[in-house]
């Protein structure tokens, strides 16, 4: 794998990442628990749908053949989306949910910090556009997070099964691989284990606020940065996709 | 997106009104004559009250009602500008929901009260959002005719003689606005297309215009609120008027974009400028708006279901709230 093609990849799984998650939380648009958190809802949805679309459009760009965003999107089969599974795990209550972009948005947001100081000029760009929002999604989760696990003993026991069920899905953001190996000594990208330590600090203290506990570390799934998904997500796919595959070629 | 509220009755309209002093209702009549803007602490006769609260909370709920067939196509959008633009869409509904509930909560009602009416069905919504999106183009004739329709009945709001709701209806309308084009453009990409995406337009077309035109209330021989709200200047122009505006302005886009009005009798009448429509189905009206129609099950289950799951969440929020407000007074 040369540098290039190592970019490419870890542009295509920021993108896919955000995608991924942008579609879960579209499908929860119209059912939110208050009208100000169904606003919030669709105003996150928006920010990672429109930071796919510039790490797909960069991506094309590297790539070279033509492709574009939504070649990307709607085009690639699911074993080609290399999305943390994570992200594409179905949205469960809003604790669930809230659980999922906390846990995501806080590794997201100490990538895109370090990756907004990366060799890459473009990307380092994209980067910076969207830390500012990715700022304000974990602030908001943040704030979720407390008020549910030190709110009342359900949303308390509720939000902890939620960490609980869902811990084996984190330790894949900070599994390495070739591509971040790459990205890391050829474009300054973070340190993985470095990331992992911050973003524990940095949860553990959110998580004592909210009078709730880490899990123990036990096994991790992983698989999605390789195109293995869960189940979950050919679904997604295949819903997502759906207008594409029905009508090929045509302009919308 | 849209407003029908004049013309149904709520339970809380038929309350008998309240006696108001005749000299207080002259001076406040004169002051609407004089295209005074009337405020939140002003005094207002108790049934302007009820007429606006009842309008505007409709005008709110058919908002967010009005989110969910558009979500249905969400993630089903078939490019990503595509779905960037619809989700900001149904997200600015969930905005007007929220400046339109906060306007009517100037007349001395609560949120709460207002949805746990169109919970219980006591309040209505606009009967066009129980019709399904059943194709793409769905999402382009909503965007151009409900949203059509919806602007040619706020550009007048925005004159009311409430202060708060004309208010909130200026930057709903430049909202709207946006939404009617994103619409019109999703059916000229379509017309532009192949011959499926062509009848695909068409289909849409012949099933959401008479519904379009249904959205401007009952016929003016029949229209029980209108009278009263044009001298209270809450209403400017009747559902009859603004009905024959959106036929003008709508036949010819459709004609541009080659698509072909579902109706035998439409056409043009050259000494008055107008266009002559066939008689509208106000049967199937009146179905829709008594809970019979395609979707209004559907519609009313979402919305409950929301609100229950969501219980917990405001139950925490809630016991938050107090518990730190308790450990801050400590």
């Amino acid at each position: 794998m040369t540098n290039k093609e190592a970019l490419l990849k870890y542009v295509l799984r920021l993108g896919d990442n955000a995608l991924v998650l942008a579609q879960r939380l579209i499908e929860l648009v119209a059912h939110g628990p208050e009208l100000e958190e169904e606003l919030a809802n669709a105003n996150f949805a928006l920010d990672y749908l429109g930071q796919a679309r510039m790490y797909y459009s960069y991506a094309g760009e590297l790539e070279g053949n033509g492709r574009t965003e939504d070649d990307f999107a709607f085009l690639r089969p699911e074993r080609e989306f290399c999305n943390v599974q994570l992200v594409e795990l179905p949205n469960g209550h809003f604790g669930d949910v809230i659980v999922r972009s906390f846990l995501f948005d806080a590794f997201y947001l100490l990538q895109l910090e370090s990756v907004e100081q990366c060799g890459d000029q473009r990307l380092a760009e994209i980067a910076a556009r969207a830390v500012r929002e990715i700022r304000y999604h974990q602030r908001y989760q943040s704030q979720w997070l407390i008020r549910l696990g030190d709110g009342t003993e359900e949303s308390h026991r509720r939000i902890q099964t939620s960490i609980d069920d869902v811990w084996r899905y984190t330790g894949e953001m900070f599994a390495g691989d070739e591509v971040d190996v790459k990205f890391h000594a050829h474009y300054g990208g973070p340190d993985l284990d470095q990331l992992q330590t911050k973003w524990r600090a940095e949860i553990e203290a959110i998580v004592n606020v909210a009078t709730i506990r880490l899990p123990v570390d036990a096994w991790m799934a992983e698989g999605g940065k390789k195109g293995i998904h869960t189940e979950h997500f050919g679904s997604l796919i295949a819903e997502m996709q759906t207008m594409q595959r029905s009508y090929a070629g045509l302009s919308w | 997106m849209y407003t029908q509220g004049l013309d149904q009755k709520s339970n809380r309209s038929d309350v008998p009104p309240q006696q108001d002093d005749a000299a207080a209702v002259a001076a406040f009549q004169a002051r609407v004559d004089a295209e005074e803007k009337i405020e939140a602490k002003d005094w207002m006769p108790d049934a302007y009250r009820r007429t606006l609260v009842r309008q505007i909370s409709q005008h709110a709920h058919s908002e967010i009602i009005g989110m969910q067939p558009e979500a249905n196509w969400l993630t089903r959008a078939p490019t990503l500008r595509r779905k960037s633009i619809l989700l900001a869409k149904v997200q600015d509904e969930a905005g007007h929901g929220l400046y339109l509930y906060s306007a009517a909560e100037t007349l001395g009602v609560t949120r709460d009260e207002m949805v746990t009416d169109l919970l219980s069905g006591k309040a209505k919504y606009s009967s066009i959002f129980n019709y399904p999106t059943l194709t793409w183009a769905d999402i382009g004739a909503i965007g151009w005719l409900v949203d059509g329709a919806a602007i040619m009945n706020q550009i007048p709001l925005c004159r009311c003689s409430y202060g708060p709701y004309a208010r909130a209806m200026v930057r709903v309308c430049k909202e709207e606005s946006f939404h009617q084009r994103q619409g019109y453009e999703i059916m000229v990409e379509l017309c532009r297309g192949s011959s499926e995406q062509k009848e695909m337009a068409q289909d849409a077309l012949n099933r959401w215009w008479w519904p379009s035109l249904m959205m401007f209330g009952p016929s003016d021989q029949h229209s029980r609120h209108s009278a009263q709200s044009m001298a209270w200047k809450i209403k400017r122009f009747t559902n009859d008027e603004l009905r024959q505006k959106f036929v003008d302005v709508t036949v010819p886009q459709a004609e541009f974009i080659g698509l072909k009005v579902p109706d035998a009798d439409l056409s043009l009448d050259a000494e008055t400028g107008h266009y002559r429509f066939g008689e509208i189905d106000w049967q199937e009206f009146m179905d829709v708006l008594a809970g019979n129609g395609p979707c209004n099950q559907l519609r009313m289950q979402t919305r409950r279901q929301a609100q229950d799951n969501g219980g917990w969440v405001r139950d925490a929020a809630q016991a938050y709230a107090d518990k730190h407000a308790t450990r801050v007074a400590a």
